[in-house]
């Protein structure tokens, strides 16, 4: 069931103010969700000043220098900083996206305002936790599921046109921006896959070289895991990749049409 | 501390409101308001085939500031509902997913609704100013 308010526990207080070192010109303010299971508080958003002139283009820059020169407190996860590994995702300015591509420049004038991935539970600041979510990307196992014995000399091929539809799928880093900015997701992902796991899913149900497509179609054929899916589009247009799960959920309902017709 | 202490990052209180979500929405708003004008249908085809008094009351109440902005409202539902179900339709058929594509669909279907809504009321109003 929809709950559209903030359980008791989640609510946000009032939060610290940091200011810009004296004599900064380019001053940018960043308002941060911050909370921490040592201190038995409700949630707040810090404010920090930052100076820009020092500070490198992206916001991941930002929340380093933070992390760096101003609160060391502040934890968040983040590895590749090229848009590979999925580790920054959070929720940048209203929409899901992943820091170390986001650059300060391209959100509009105003506070930044940085919180953790929505509607999932915080570890710590903006470190999600993505134990349901992986689990979920388990569930529908993610590999090649096959019935024919492998030929002995050579690795199962596949054509140039087999393997091109697989563009716009294998790009996909699980990064959860999807899932997370799906209200749909949020009220029901207890039992609805969402966005990320169901384009995994069509990843492997378009493989030429997976034999196990009935099974799969099978598997998603669900009030719940495939068809809480109402086309919203929140996915689409964050997805820091620019891939189209909705586009992927959509190949699926079709497929599953298409095979009792 | 236990994982259920942990608390619930926000979700619709921050998230942008872009039309997609806007849209989609406004489907769900206008189906209940919908369901809830159905009933004001029936309730008005009661009156009509108790007699010509009673349908003098509805349509007083039809009339009146309370009744015209119900009425209105119905139609712009309607009017939005149908549009944006139209979409739907297009969208199982996998059409409209690129983002351009929703987004400019997504305000015509805003746009559209407001446009029939307006053309029904003038005649609505023209009629009643003959009346």
């Amino acid at each position: 069931m929809a709950e559209f308010t903030l359980p008791k526990n989640s609510k946000l207080i009032p939060g610290k103010h940091f200011p810009a070192p004296a004599g900064a010109k380019n001053v940018r303010t960043f308002r941060i969700y911050r909370w921490s299971p040592d201190s038995g508080d409700n949630p707040r958003v810090d404010t920090y000043d930052i100076d820009l002139g020092s500070c490198g283009p992206m916001v991941l820059d930002a929340l380093l220098k933070i992390k760096n020169e101003v609160d060391a407190t502040l934890t968040f996860r983040r590895s590749c900083r090229e848009g590979i590994c999925g580790s920054c995702a959070m929720n940048i300015d209203g929409t899901n996206t992943l820091a170390c591509t986001k650059a300060i420049g391209d959100c509009p004038s105003g506070d930044v305002k940085i919180f953790p991935l929505p509607h999932m539970p915080v570890v710590k600041d903006l470190v999600p936790d993505l134990t349901h979510f992986y689990a979920q990307h388990a569930s529908i196992k993610p590999w090649i599921r096959t019935q024919t014995p492998p030929p002995p000399d050579r690795e199962r091929l596949q054509s140039k046109e087999d393997r091109a539809k697989l563009d716009g799928l294998y790009e996909c880093i699980l990064c959860a921006c999807c899932s997370t900015a799906c209200p749909s997701y949020w009220w029901n992902s207890d039992r609805y896959l969402g966005p990320a796991i169901l384009l995994q899913a069509y990843r492997w149900i378009v493989d030429s070289r997976d034999e196990d497509t009935g099974a799969r179609l099978d598997e998603l054929e669900d009030p719940f895991k495939l068809y809480r899916c109402h086309t919203i589009m929140n996915c689409t247009r964050t997805c820091p990749k620019g891939l189209n799960p909705a586009k992927a959920i959509a190949e699926i309902k079709k497929l599953i049409v298409e095979r009792a017709s | 501390m236990s994982a259920n202490a942990r608390p619930l990052s926000p979700h619709i209180q921050i998230y942008r409101w872009q039309i997609q979500m806007m849209t989609s929405i406004l489907h769900r708003a206008t189906g209940i308001a919908l369901a809830a004008g159905t009933l004001v249908l029936l309730c008005s085809l009661l009156a009509l085939a108790a007699g010509p008094e009673r349908w003098a009351d509805v349509a007083a109440f039809g009339r009146s500031g309370l009744g015209t902005f119900l009425l209105l409202g119905w139609t712009w539902s309607l009017a939005y509902h149908w549009l944006n179900g139209l979409r739907h339709l297009l969208q199982d058929l996998g059409w409209g997913y690129r983002i351009e594509q929703f987004v400019r669909n997504g305000w015509l279907v805003v746009a559209g609704s407001l446009i029939l809504t307006i053309l029904v009321w003038v005649c609505v109003f023209a009629q009643r100013g003959g009346a």
